[in-house]
């Protein structure tokens, strides 16, 4: 895959890394230490999994570089600056969604835009875009609530692309629907990767998931989270999505973290 | 707590009555598994939610009229008697005039509570200092009891507007207060977290993501709210000074004609049910769209 910067988007300093994390801590007010000095890059137009143990600090990492959580020490660097909250370059796509209930799906994949101040009808016009993009042409003024969990997670993905933003932070966006609507989602994931010029940091638990749809696997330990070690698996990702799951690298990989992963159970 | 407990009371109450949703033979009737093999018209009809709550209310008239006429009390008059009483009542426009005066502390009280009320309530989920501040009054205003509390009023404010408005608005703005600040610290977490990694402001997250959240709680409290008000401004009739509906229930109590008393009764419970159903009117129209796609 090239990697090319869009000129309007790249930073004055360029960058091989979109995001870099320098000696992350995260230390919550109960006292609950959930991660100790993360040093990690994440290149620019990969995808880059983050994968652990369950409780391991994951999605706190992924809401430091988002700016929802402040770290307790270290530093975030996103397209070079330190970051101090949201910024218009990240878009981040949630676990359970987050739609408006009282929105429609057009209201709720242009409210990024909106927020920003763009005019009624460029929002409206970007957001149909997405939304056919997402494969949800024809569902404009439908309500959260008449669509399906994946369609609903498409909404998510559709408003997280629609403002354009140079890194995507996906948290376990899979895990709340159904093992075959993930299949086609990580199959879908791997089409949007190759036409969309972004980052990605996604959080997973599934060790299968990330060997699928990564280009570089983080590993982290147990609490307090810390990188155990960083995996790029080397799958050819042709045409042929199928073939990936067959892949010998693809098997030997997903066994290499099992291994690893295993002790930190029981 | 107690306004919690309470809301989900009145929710269900609320459902149950369901006259904005009357639309007939829509898709949301409910079927059994028996009337889903074999629809029929009859079957529809039978068991469709209008049909349904006809037939409960003419079951109630039926039982009505049939205890009176056993009779189980010489005060207890019959439906029918009670239906000509009510109607005399409107001919001779004395419903009219009482109405228009126990509106009054009514309606003023309702407004102030709603707007102050709404806007405390939110204040005090926004801000932990606010809510220290503010929330122990409401507290012990929901815990007192009225009655108690209007000789005092009387005191300080005289037996005039202001006293009965105050009723109302003691009456009914501590439990929108309380559901307000409920509603407002319950905004799904995810969802302020959304409106913040998409560079929502402040003031932005509150409009666009707190308060329509929160509004089927906050609109719960005002259904509440409206009770209540009606609560207070009867009691401020029977308790301060005797006019409007209060009036005609007591005078007509002590001439024994008891077909007028219980038209009054009677007259004041549905134009209560008509305010709560109204709410919901709004809150729907205004607020909560999806609700509309939903019935």
């Amino acid at each position: 895959m090239t990697i090319h910067a869009e000129p309007t988007t790249s930073p004055a300093t360029v960058t091989d890394c979109a995001v870099e994390l320098r000696g992350v801590s995260k230390v919550y007010a109960g006292g609950v230490h959930a991660l100790d000095a993360v040093s990690v890059d994440f290149p620019r137009g990969r995808l880059t999994s983050l994968l652990g143990p369950s409780g391991c600090g994951k999605t706190t990492l992924l809401k430091i570089i988002a700016g929802l959580l402040p770290a307790t020490s270290g530093e975030v660097l996103v397209n070079g600056k330190s970051v101090r909250g949201p910024g218009p370059e990240r878009a981040f796509v949630f676990q359970d969604f987050a739609l408006m209930p009282w929105a429609t799906v057009l209201a709720n994949v242009a409210f990024g835009l909106h927020l920003r101040g763009v005019g009624k009808a460029e929002c409206q016009d970007t957001a149909r875009h997405y939304i056919a993009e997402v494969g949800l042409s024809g569902f404009d003024d439908k309500y959260p609530h008449e669509l399906s969990g994946g369609m609903r997670q498409r909404v998510g993905l559709a408003r997280a692309l629609a403002v354009k933003a140079d890194v995507l932070l996906m948290d376990e966006p899979f895990s709340a629907v159904d093992e075959q609507t993930r299949r086609k989602f990580q199959e879908d994931l791997l089409r949007l990767r190759a036409i969309e010029n972004k980052t990605f940091v996604f959080v997973t638990h599934s060790i299968e998931e990330a060997v699928y749809v990564s280009d570089r696997i983080v590993l982290l330990s147990t609490r307090p989270g810390r990188v155990s070690q960083v995996i790029a698996p080397d799958i050819p990702r042709g045409d042929d999505v199928d073939a990936i799951r067959r892949h010998p690298v693809y098997l030997d990989t997903v066994d290499t973290i099992w291994r690893g992963l295993k002790r930190y159970l029981d | 707590m107690a306004s919690l407990r309470r809301e989900t009371g009145a929710e269900s109450a609320a459902d149950g009555l369901g006259l904005s949703r009357l639309i007939p033979f829509g898709a949301f009737a409910p079927r059994t598994a028996l009337l889903d093999r074999e629809p029929s018209a009859l079957a529809a009809f039978v068991s469709h939610p209008l049909t349904l709550r006809v037939l409960s209310a003419l079951a109630i008239c039926l039982a009505w009229e049939g205890a009176a006429r056993i009779p189980i009390s010489f005060a207890f008059p019959t439906f029918s008697a009670t239906m000509v009483a009510l109607w005399s009542m409107i001919a001779d426009l004395s419903l009219v005039h009482a109405f228009a005066i126990t509106l009054q502390p009514l309606v003023v009280g309702l407004l102030i509570s709603t707007v102050l009320g709404v806007a405390i309530g939110v204040a005090m989920g926004l801000s932990a200092w606010v809510q220290w501040l503010v929330s122990p009054v409401f507290i012990v205003a929901q815990a007192a009891p009225l009655a108690a509390l209007i000789p005092l009023i009387i005191f300080a404010y005289g037996i005039g507007l202001t006293a009965k408005t105050l009723v109302v608005c003691i009456m009914a703005m501590p439990v929108i207060v309380l559901n307000s600040y409920v509603a407002v610290r319950h905004a799904p977490v995810s969802l302020l977290e959304m409106g913040r990694s998409f560079l929502g402001g402040h003031r932005q997250v509150i409009t666009r993501i707190i308060l329509p959240a929160a509004s089927p709680v906050i609109f719960a409290g005002l259904r509440l709210g409206c009770a209540a008000a009606f609560v207070g401004a009867i009691l401020a009739e029977l308790l301060i000074t005797p006019v409007g509906i209060g009036d005609l229930i007591t005078y007509n109590r002590s001439i024994a004609d008891y077909p007028k008393m219980y038209a009054a009764i009677l007259s004041i419970v549905v134009v209560s049910v008509l305010f709560i159903e109204l709410l919901e009117v709004i809150e729907v129209t205004v607020f909560r769209p999806e609700k509309r796609a939903r019935a």
